[in-house]
């Protein structure tokens, strides 16, 4: 076995995690302004068929990751307005949302099936970077789409711990009612947080269609929605640690089927079982002794916040 | 407790109301001659699907069927229920099929099998049909294409086609359809080719285009520079078209989805069959049959990729698709060894139908395993 096996493992993990990580950092900015939000695979999903409707339309992909971002949006505005304006329960609106969006999705998708894609986001070797060895092959040689959320992971990370809007954000996700009392808007707060969530969602999809399998097909998000909020626990609610997280999960189907072509004698569906049992352990871990606070749980995730409560 | 009371009431009403549509239905049925068959007469048949409509793929194909028998045969109500997972759901969809006047079922998943003994055992008026499974009761009988026929015919084509004599196949679980599948795709290949090897990857799902495409890339990385598969989407073509090499597609004619990689494709046509099975249900001569048609009715070879195939090569596939065709040559006949290099069919003998619909075992020249049973 070769050094080649393991960087085509390795450029595997990040094309399959892209996805989850996309997802993840949205319901990830969600979860931090305490609005816990279920219907990621939803989103996904209307995000992928709004993503390929309007690149089949247009021809033109940067359109057609707009309409996405737009398309999850709109839902995870849904989502927003429900549970934090009528004060519904979280839990079951981001439930109704997935099932909402699977409908949808496929009601919309049912003219785009054998549909081919005029053009796709196709892998771009950066300049120089991608010439450097190992790391070159497996970070620097994929789709835009790869590239821009290597970008979005700072930029979440310095958003939420560096800037004055981000701590507002976490400090709403604590303390709603301390935000309050220190004049931000905890509303508004949390509807900003829910659809850029949704967005991110929805760009989730739409890399699924655009660039990862360049085809339409109902329910092709295939539970990668649910898979993004268990990476939310497995990352503490860190953008850094989803990044590395998402690539782990993503790694694991891709060493999977080359482990079954070396004919090791490991089943695939212990492979399969490994992100949830790390997440299950994570679970355990930080809600052991109250480290869930110290670790990054927002206190207030899946609270309601109303002024007259107090 | 007034609710339960109202419901009981309401219950004995409709078990009366029942009772009364019996009675009243057998003696007009008494009081008349009997007619000659009604070739016209209504009849509803309901299609239980595992997946959706609209995975381009398995379901979409028998949904297709669905729409011809709807068009084809006058008199016929069709009613569909989409991606409905094998257990207690598809007991519950089914009695309620039946409750709405359902007299013949298909269900189109492997894993419907035991659900529906059961059922066939509660509901002896209705004929169940099961797609690909190895079990019969009285009213129920199994169908299914000669799915290695084509299979057979595009293992050919990779045979002819691949440079390094290094095929990949991507295949979702490891039940005894796809592994026939398999066998018969390996078979086609080393008839041509007897160098050539398939190196399969269980993917264990039908349908997940991101997976099928990591499958299909893993094996790539591992040198095939030739693809077959099982799955539902044509996400390995694709991956085949990105990387510069050939596959072929499932299901239907997948060519458009992957123009400069697929060869030719294995397309389902259930249409024919759906009329077939209605019609002798209608005339009395149903049977518990273990269906298995051959091509080109269920199942075909789709047509080649445009420009990618010589020639010679079109015409040497062609020309053995017209001997299965003709009965001339049989997939599955004499010698065939195992992995191991075991004669298993003897040369010169035809393998029985249940054993090919029951296959667990793979042909030499396919690398990989089957997970143990137990």
């Amino acid at each position: 076995m070769d050094s080649a096996f393991y960087i085509a493992i390795l450029t595997a993990a990040i094309t399959a995690g892209t996805p989850l990580l996309y997802a993840a950092l949205g319901e990830l900015l969600a979860e931090r302004s305490g609005v816990l939000n279920l219907g990621v695979e939803g989103m996904m999903l209307v995000g992928a068929v709004a993503g390929f409707l309007t690149t089949v339309a247009t021809a033109n992909l940067w359109l057609g990751v707009a309409s996405a971002m737009l398309a999850g949006g709109a839902l995870a505005f849904v989502h927003a307005f429900l549970s934090i304006t009528m004060r519904a329960n979280q839990v079951v609106t981001g439930l109704a949302l997935t099932i909402f969006g699977t409908g949808i999705s496929s009601l919309i998708g049912r003219r785009l099936i054998g549909v081919p894609l005029p053009i796709t986001f196709s892998d771009t070797p950066l300049p120089f970077l991608s010439e450097l060895p190992i790391i070159g092959t497996v970070f620097f040689r994929h789709d835009p789409l790869v590239y821009l959320s290597y970008l979005l992971v700072p930029l979440v990370w310095v958003f939420l711990y560096w800037t004055r809007v981000g701590q507002n954000f976490v400090a709403v996700g604590e303390d709603p009612a301390a935000a309050d009392a220190v004049g931000i808007n905890v509303n508004l707060v949390r509807y900003i947080g829910v659809i850029i969530g949704g967005m991110l969602a929805g760009l989730a999809g739409a890399y699924l269609t655009l660039a990862l399998a360049p085809v339409w097909l109902d329910g092709m998000t295939a539970g990668r929605g649910w898979i993004a909020i268990a990476l939310v626990i497995f990352a503490t609610w860190n953008p850094i640690r989803a990044m590395f997280g998402a690539y782990l999960f993503g790694g694991v189907a891709a060493l999977g089927f080359r482990i079954q072509i070396l004919g090791w004698p490991i089943s695939p569906f212990y492979l399969q079982m490994m992100p949830y049992i790390f997440t299950i352990l994570v679970l355990i871990f930080v809600t052991y002794q109250g480290r869930a606070r110290k670790l990054g749980a927002p206190a207030a995730l899946g609270l309601h916040y109303d002024r007259e409560d107090r | 407790m007034k609710e339960t009371k109202g419901l009981n009431l309401k219950l004995v009403a409709l078990v009366v109301m029942f009772a009364l549509v019996v009675v009243v239905a057998a003696m007009t049925r008494l009081a008349q001659q009997p007619d000659p068959v009604d070739v016209t007469a209504p009849i509803k048949v309901g299609f239980v699907f595992v997946g959706s409509i609209g995975d381009a793929g398995w379901t979409f194909a028998h949904d297709q069927g669905r729409q011809f028998l709807a068009r084809e045969l006058p008199g016929v109500e069709t009613m569909f229920v989409e991606r409905v997972p094998p257990g207690a759901d598809f007991v519950r969809v089914v009695r309620e099929m039946i409750q709405q006047g359902a007299t013949v079922i298909f269900g189109t998943s492997f894993g419907y099998m035991d659900f529906m003994v059961d059922l066939a055992q509660q509901h002896p008026d209705v004929k169940f049909m099961h797609v690909s499974g190895f079990k019969v009761a009285p009213n129920m009988a199994t169908y299914h294409g000669r799915l290695e026929d084509p299979k057979f015919l595009t293992g050919m084509l990779a045979g002819l086609m691949t440079k390094n004599n290094r095929i990949g196949y991507v295949a979702p679980h490891p039940i005894p359809l796809v592994i026939r599948g398999l066998n018969a795709f390996t078979l086609g290949a080393r008839l041509v080719n007897p160098e050539a090897t398939v190196q399969v990857v269980w993917t264990n799902v039908w349908f997940d285009p991101a997976k099928e495409r990591e499958a299909a890339l893993s094996l790539i990385d591992a040198g095939v520079d030739m693809l077959g598969h099982h799955q539902d989407s044509p996400a390995v073509q694709q991956a085949a078209q990105e990387r510069g090499i050939y596959a072929m597609g499932m299901n239907s004619d997948t060519r458009h989805m992957a123009p400069r990689a697929t060869l030719a494709s294995v397309a389902w046509n259930w249409g024919p069959f759906y009329v077939d099975v209605v019609r002798s249900v209608r005339d009395g001569t149903w049977t518990n049959a273990q269906h298995m048609w051959p091509m080109p009715d269920i199942i075909d070879l789709a047509p080649f990729g445009d420009g990618l195939v010589p020639q010679t090569v079109q015409e040497r596939v062609l020309a053995k698709r017209q001997q299965i065709i003709d009965d001339k040559y049989l997939v599955f006949s004499g010698p065939i060894k195992d992995q191991a290099g075991t004669v298993v069919i003897p040369p010169g003998v035809r393998m029985e139908t249940a054993d090919v619909l029951a296959m667990y075992w793979l042909v030499e020249g396919v690398i990989g395993t089957l997970p143990v049973r137990r």
